[in-house]
């Protein structure tokens, strides 16, 4: 890759990183927090946005990235107040400024007005003067030429000096202007590790140089302060090269020395000058300038500069530069990770997966063969086994990432959809460490916005009624992760006025999704609101979720193989609690058989089992049955029939039922021969490997060594609906 | 003539400037030793073989730009050690600030790099 290309990329992720610490820094000080630290971080973190944009001339994002800085230059400086407004204002423009981080990586744009909408509000804030100079960004401004030394110490110099010249002759002059400059530095142009030789190297880059050095100044050796300035040098300069290109050798030591820059007259065209390398100058220093310039003159662009003696410092140079310090501890702790590629990473994961079975095989085989549980054989196993598990915790370990990526977007989405309904809306955020699998963290975004803009929107009260009914006006939403038992487990809480639960069942029975007659626990009235087509709110369709409701989010956590439950206590909010396996990588599985074969039905998709009791059960037509289950009628289906194991159904007596809920909610009952056993399975995709087989998940592999199919639920229920037994599929579990 | 390379040493808080500087400064044949704030700049300067020129950001963590340069300064052995400070902006307080540290140069963020490398070359002995 360009090497550019890649730091581009650091860049937009060193921004996302920046832009997190700027909104927790604007939160806190929204808290108030009023500490120099917080506020500096704050600054850093736009400033460095803005000066990495700038290198990759991201104008857009650079201007106002500018703006912004300026604003918060300004609280820092102590001439603005962090008060509330403009600390909200402040985090407004976070968001914009994050927009034109995004619009930059993504080759978007944002909108210009909303933009320019933004940056005038802050410099709105600051103080007019600041606000009306900010608004002409001056970023590409060239380095202005110094300042012109006062003419009138130059003729006062002119006057005084007594010259004892040296004069190089370099080369043939060419016709060019020449110039006469005459430089004296003060120590403090030392101080700062500048360089009079280096200096006139620079000078000799840029045309022929004839240096006339004036050191009558220099004392008696007794009374040299080693750290002063004495000498004053004169130099004729033809260059072609303009005055500020001469000046801009001196940019850096303006104010540390006395410089005079003229045309030269033309008198002293014709004056000889004189020649004498006499007087009290030291010779050694003349050599060592002579030899630099030499260098100077006869450089070309490739040639790397020749290290060079300096005069007024006798600085050892490091005896072996050769050396690489790349690898000292800088480097080294600036790279405390590196990166893989996510194949690498996977393939890795797949290979510890085959270790695990193969693992599980030969333990089953060792334990086959009658070996004493006490033997070596079998304790070394044992090892074996813990290693194993060691490893493979390990290395999903490699793939889990905090849910910070996740939780850090939502501050805004809460801004926003308190600022559309007009609700006083704080979020808590816990557990932002918490780690979970990359592909698990990158499903999560979408329920949790949906979850967290339907605590604002429909369990919030607005401020007037908490108000009323004694709380605090600032509603609470508490985002919060965990790991509890092998699983992320993530809840979204309010204190709001919790489910109503007289009205959840009028909508439900006014929308004809349950019988008017039925008699609901309160738990299954909270749970109404997953059911499809449950919309409590007519007036919210672009807050809480463009139309769709509750039952998607619950349905896309269900294809995660994760589980979504409600709480709520009427008056003090409510409670959504969302669990998730830490990986998609393994699967909790009801082990059961269907004709002989080892079936895998995942454990999140089964409400219950149950054993079927011919009066239960109904024929619906020649091949369809239902099963009553407390007083509801589910359809009865056959795994066997399903997969084409068997043409007819199993008597339901002689087997069990698992009571399963698919997409969407739908329920059904499937009947399998037995069950087996609860066990962790590591899927292995069937598309990959074999096909895509419908009704079929995925498969695994047991630890006897035979391939089991992963039941997809969802599929043989809507295979059942639509009515299609497949009697083609004759695919074998083999051993 | 035997050739050794110069060694830099670039002190920022950003990842992308310290990879910016790398890129430029490595092109141009310069070993680059990096820091990432004032404190590590220091614990590095100390550890490593004298560098030829530093290059330093102003605004960072732990300690900023100019407490860095006033460190570096305060030593015997890199009291005469070129610091070139990147800024953002052709502020002059800010420069002057700097310089009043003992700062020896100063880099226009954001810098072409052919620019960069004259400034290094320009200080460089």
């Amino acid at each position: 890759m360009d090497p550019l290309e890649a730091i581009k990329i650091t860049f937009f992720q060193e921004c996302e990183e920046q832009l997190s610490e700027l909104e927790t820094g604007l939160l806190a000080m929204e808290q108030g927090d009023s500490d120099s630290e917080t506020i500096n971080a704050v600054f850093r973190a736009v400033h460095s946005i803005k000066g990495g944009a700038g290198a990759f001339s991201l104008d857009p994002l650079v201007r106002f990235a500018h703006v912004f800085e300026t604003t918060l230059d300004d609280v820092r400086a102590g001439k603005l107040a962090a008060t509330n407004t403009v600390v909200k204002v402040m985090l407004q423009a976070a968001d914009v400024l994050a927009d034109h981080v995004r619009a930059a990586r993504d080759g978007g744009t944002v909108e210009e007005a909303r933009s320019a909408a933004q940056a005038q509000t802050l410099e709105a804030l600051g103080d007019p003067s600041t606000a009306s100079a900010s608004s002409v960004p001056i970023f590409d401004t060239p380095i202005a030429p110094l300042a012109p030394e006062p003419q009138a110490s130059q003729d006062d110099l002119m006057g005084d000096m007594v010259f004892t010249p040296l004069t190089v002759e370099l080369s043939e002059a060419p016709a060019s202007p020449v110039w006469i400059l005459k430089f004296r530095a003060k120590p403090s142009l030392y101080a700062k590790a500048n360089d009079t030789a280096l200096l006139l190297r620079e000078l000799a880059r840029l045309g022929h140089v004839e240096l006339l050095l004036d050191a009558s100044d220099l004392p008696n050796l007794a009374d040299l302060d080693p750290e002063g300035a004495y000498l004053t040098w004169v130099i004729t300069l033809t260059t072609d090269r303009s005055e500020a290109d001469i000046r801009e050798v001196f940019e850096f030591v303006d104010g540390d020395c006395d410089l005079s820059l003229t045309p030269r007259p033309g008198e002293f065209e014709t004056d000889p000058g004189p020649q004498s390398a006499e007087g009290p100058m030291p010779f050694e220093v003349a050599a060592d300038v002579l030899t630099l310039i030499q260098q100077a003159q006869a450089i070309t662009i490739e040639t790397p500069i020749q290290p060079a003696q300096r005069i007024n410092t006798s600085v050892p140079q490091a005896a072996n530069t050769g050396s690489a310090p790349a690898d000292s501890n800088g480097a080294a702790a600036a790279q405390a990770t590196i990166r893989v590629d996510l194949d690498r990473v996977d393939r890795l994961i797949d290979l510890v997966g085959e270790l695990v079975i193969n693992q599980a095989m030969l333990a089953q085989r060792v334990a086959e063969s009658g070996v004493s549980r006490s033997s070596n054989i079998a304790m070394g196993l044992d090892d074996l086994e813990h290693l194993t598990r060691d490893i493979q915790d390990s290395v999903m370990a490699i793939r889990a990432q905090p849910v910070k990526s996740v939780f850090q977007r939502m501050p805004r989405l809460v801004r926003e959809v308190a600022a559309l309904t007009g609700k006083q809306v704080r979020l808590v955020t816990e557990g932002e460490g918490t780690e979970v699998d990359k592909t698990v963290i990158e499903c999560l975004t979408d329920p949790i916005t949906h979850m967290i803009r339907n605590a604002i929107d429909h369990g919030l009260e607005s401020t007037e009624a908490r108000v009323r009914a004694g709380k605090s006006p600032e509603g609470m939403v508490r985002l919060t992760a965990a790991h509890r038992s092998g699983r992320i487990v993530i809840e979204v809480c309010d204190d709001g006025k919790g489910i109503d639960r007289p009205l959840v069942l009028q909508i439900a029975i006014d929308k004809g999704l349950i019988d008017p007659a039925a008699s609901l626990s309160d738990e299954e009235i909270d749970n109404l609101i997953f059911m499809p087509g449950f919309s409590t709110a007519s007036t919210v369709s672009n807050i809480s979720g463009r139309g769709v409701g509750m039952d998607v989010v619950k349905r896309s956590i269900q294809a995660l193989g994760g589980r979504i439950t409600i709480t709520s206590r009427p008056g003090l909010g409510s409670t959504f609690t969302l669990s998730l396996p830490l990986t998609l990588a393994v699967l909790d599985g009801m082990v059961v058989s269907v004709c002989e074969h080892t079936l895998v039905a995942p454990l999140t998709a089964i409400i219950e089992s149950l054993l079927p009791k011919r009066e239960d059960v109904r024929a619906m037509g020649p091949d369809a049955h239902v099963i009553a289950i407390r007083d509801t009628y589910t359809p009865l289906i056959d795994v066997g029939v399903v997969l084409g194991y068997r043409k007819s159904p199993l008597d339901p007596t002689q087997g069990v039922a698992l009571l399963v809920e698919g997409e969407g909610g739908s329920r059904a009952a499937l009947m399998v021969d037995a069950i087996q056993g609860q066990r962790q399975v590591v899927i292995k995709s069937l598309e990959a490997n074999y096909r895509q087989v419908e009704s079929i998940a995925a498969a695994t592999i047991l630890g006897d060594g035979r391939v089991a199919l992963i039941l997809d639920v969802d599929a043989v229920v809507a295979t059942r609906r639509h009515d299609k037994p497949r009697h083609d599929l004759k695919l074998a579990a083999v051993g | 003539m035997k050739i050794v390379s110069k060694i830099v040493l670039t002190v920022d808080d950003s990842r992308t400037m310290r990879d910016m500087l790398m890129l430029a400064l490595g092109d141009a044949g310069f070993t680059v030793v990096q820091a990432v704030d004032g404190v590590h700049g220091l614990e590095v300067l100390d550890s490593m073989d004298q560098p030829d020129v530093i290059i330093t950001d102003i605004n960072m963590p732990r300690m900023d730009g100019f407490g860095f340069i006033e460190g570096v300064r305060s030593s015997d052995r890199h009291r005469a050690t070129p610091i070139l400070v990147l800024t953002t902006e052709s502020d002059q307080t800010k420069k002057e600030k700097a310089r009043a540290a003992g700062a020896t140069g100063w880099i226009i963020k954001p810098f072409a790099p052919d620019k960069l490398i004259d400034a290094v070359r320009r200080v460089a002995a």
